[in-house]
């Protein structure tokens, strides 16, 4: 029997010939990213030494530009921990700071057939590059640093392969949605995507889908690669890599086809995702105090336009604050030369600089008692975005753009003008 | 082998419950103070060191953070789900948190019951009513970084890091 993309990664990386399911492996680590929440003294040792630092990766984003004196010190400690290591790819509060995750996908760090590990649960956005990418916690981290390796425990697979194609104002986040709400949580597995339909799926969409991987509770996430991937790698790394592609006797514990012209506009009710998602219709009319767009998930460009195209012309509703957060400074530049940001702060929304921010409820829209607020993020845990009272819709950019609009959970259809939609 | 007197939550108890957002940098004994309390307020002030968390699916689903840390901080002595988020489970281990994945473990036990665990042949009894389940097994290497307090103890006695100051160690320690 051969080996899916996972169990490859993790054979090569540990020196095996062949793993399977159950197999505990230690692997050598390609890639280190640390963001700011590891310099916290409730978490960060001091290191006397760093087994490769150039394999390791700094970006600032949960707390940026910090919002407090904790967070400044916690900043001080990481840019002096660059500094004593000579950590060249440091990506501190400035022009190129981001998101980790974004930045991780648009500096070409996650290469197709690596391991990256970083503490924070969205890695496996990675996973959209082929990169075997996961969260770890803080002290894997120290470990990784001190060491060069870490360890996983290999888990069964689930292939997901798409067909068809999205529907205008029909988003990943979307086929995420149905996902979570037909398959349910993934405990204990790895998800594998593939299909004919990644032709017609763009990185920003396929880094939506890895990302919220980790809210079906997945191990890693990953893709198997194609052309516009390995363009899109080769276009920002000199480095070589060796992409994996599963074999073609590779095992899974279910193989899944979705046809993605079925999907639709989806919610999650608040609390959690999984089993949780009804179509917008159902929860139509229900009013809303706060609309956000952003995060490792969906601060992408491709997200911000499609919230511009909704937005063009209107305004948010009176009641409504509309906070959007770019996944980086770059994708801000962006959009801002293509006058999306101009459109989005015509129509009354506030665009931040990029951070994690609101998704983590670490600041810059966080809610209060008794709010509600429709997201398109990571998490609509209680308490996720603030006060554990209030309670969080998740949907696509679209959605949120168009409950915005309205001040109450309404469909994008209507606010779409610029393709096919149901 | 460990004793402990249960406690029982449900299915889908992510870490933003276990360890809200607001108390994530701070240290572990003030994160303590605030476990559970969206979900179960002033059950941080009932339970004991040594009680055993008894949980249904997706323990510890959600973020990285140190959730593993607010509840030894706690003294848990150990938890028991019928599944366990991975990276929950990972944090278990290089915390040094005992947690067990042990499916129908959520039905074995009313609260209040007595839990016995053993890490040796992987068996969670219930003492109470005699039935005994099969707890999924964990390598070794796994088990004994979660009964040695983690990766920090290691990392310290080979030379990587150096040992907490007392003053760090007072402000920073999970122990009460």
């Amino acid at each position: 029997m051969g080996m899916n993309i996972v169990e490859k990664i993790m054979a090569r990386a540990s020196g095996s010939a062949r793993v399977k399911p159950g197999d505990l492996v230690v692997v050598g680590v390609d890639t280190i990213v640390l963001y700011d929440g590891n310099f916290f003294p409730a978490y960060w040792r001091e290191l006397n030494s760093v087994k490769n630092p150039d394999s390791v990766v700094v970006v600032f984003d949960h707390r940026v530009p910090a919002p407090d004196r904790t967070c400044a010190k916690a900043h001080d400690v990481g840019r002096k921990f660059v500094e004593k290591f000579g950590i060249k790819r440091f990506h501190d509060v400035g022009r190129d700071q981001g998101i980790s995750h974004v930045i991780v996908a648009q500096q070409g760090y996650a290469l197709p057939g690596t391991v990256l590990v970083c503490s924070d649960s969205h890695t496996g956005s990675g996973g959209a590059f082929n990169c075997a990418a996961r969260g770890t916690g803080g002290p894997d981290m120290i470990y990784a640093l001190a060491k060069g390796e870490t360890w996983f425990q290999v888990v069964e697979t689930v292939r997901y392969d798409l067909t068809g194609r999205l529907q205008h104002g029909v988003s990943a986040k979307d086929l995420f949605l149905h996902i979570a709400s037909r398959y349910r949580d993934h405990s204990n597995q790895n998800v594998e995507f593939g299909g004919p339909a990644l032709t017609d799926l763009s990185m920003d969409a396929r880094r939506t889908l890895a990302t919220m991987g980790t809210e079906l509770n997945a191990d890693f996430t990953i893709f198997e690669p194609d052309q516009i991937m390995l363009d899109y790698v080769r276009e920002r790394s000199q480095s070589p890599f060796d992409a994996q592609y599963p074999d073609a006797d590779a095992e899974y514990a279910d193989r899944r086809t979705i046809d993605l012209d079925a999907m639709e506009p989806l919610v999650a009710l608040p609390g959690k995702v999984i089993g949780n998602a009804v179509g917008v219709s159902e929860v139509k009319g229900e009013r809303i105090h706060q609309a956000f767009v952003g995060s490792c998930a969906n601060g992408n460009f491709d997200d911000l336009a499609i919230t511009a195209e909704v937005l063009k012309g209107q305004r948010v509703a009176a009641g409504v604050r509309f906070i959007i957060t770019p996944g980086s400074q770059a994708i801000y530049r962006r959009a801002l030369k293509a006058g999306i940001i101009e459109t989005l702060m015509d129509a009354g929304a506030v665009v931040t600089n990029a951070t994690c921010g609101a998704c983590q409820g670490g600041h810059m829209g966080v809610l209060g008692p008794n709010e509600t607020c429709i997201t398109a993020s990571t998490r609509n845990f209680s308490g996720r975005m603030g006060d554990p009272s209030a309670r969080i819709f998740m949907a696509s950019p679209a959605t949120v753009a168009a409950s915005a609009l309205t001040g109450v959970v309404t469909h994008p259809g209507e606010f779409l003008r610029g393709g096919n939609h149901a | 082998m460990l004793k402990g007197k249960v406690w029982i939550f449900g299915d889908d108890i992510n870490t933003d419950l276990i360890l809200p957002t607001p108390y994530i940098y701070m240290p572990a004994k003030e994160q303590a103070r605030h476990v559970f309390e969206a979900n179960r307020p002033g059950w941080i002030n009932e339970m004991k060191a040594g009680d055993v968390i008894v949980a249904g699916r997706n323990f510890g689903m959600g973020s990285s953070r140190p959730a593993p840390l607010a509840l030894s901080a706690l003294s848990v002595g150990c938890v028991l789900a019928d599944t366990i988020n991975a990276l929950f489970f990972r944090n278990c281990v290089s915390f040094g948190l005992l947690a067990l994945e042990c499916p129908g473990v959520s039905k074995l036990f009313q609260e209040g019951e007595q839990a016995e665990v053993s890490f040796d042949d992987f068996t969670v009894r219930n003492c109470s009513s005699g039935k005994t389940l099969k707890a999924v097994q964990v390598p070794e290497s796994l088990i004994s970084m979660m009964q040695r307090g983690g990766i920090m103890p290691l990392l310290e006695s080979e030379g990587f890091i150096a040992p907490r100051t007392a003053a760090e160690e007072l402000q920073q320690s999970a122990k009460q």
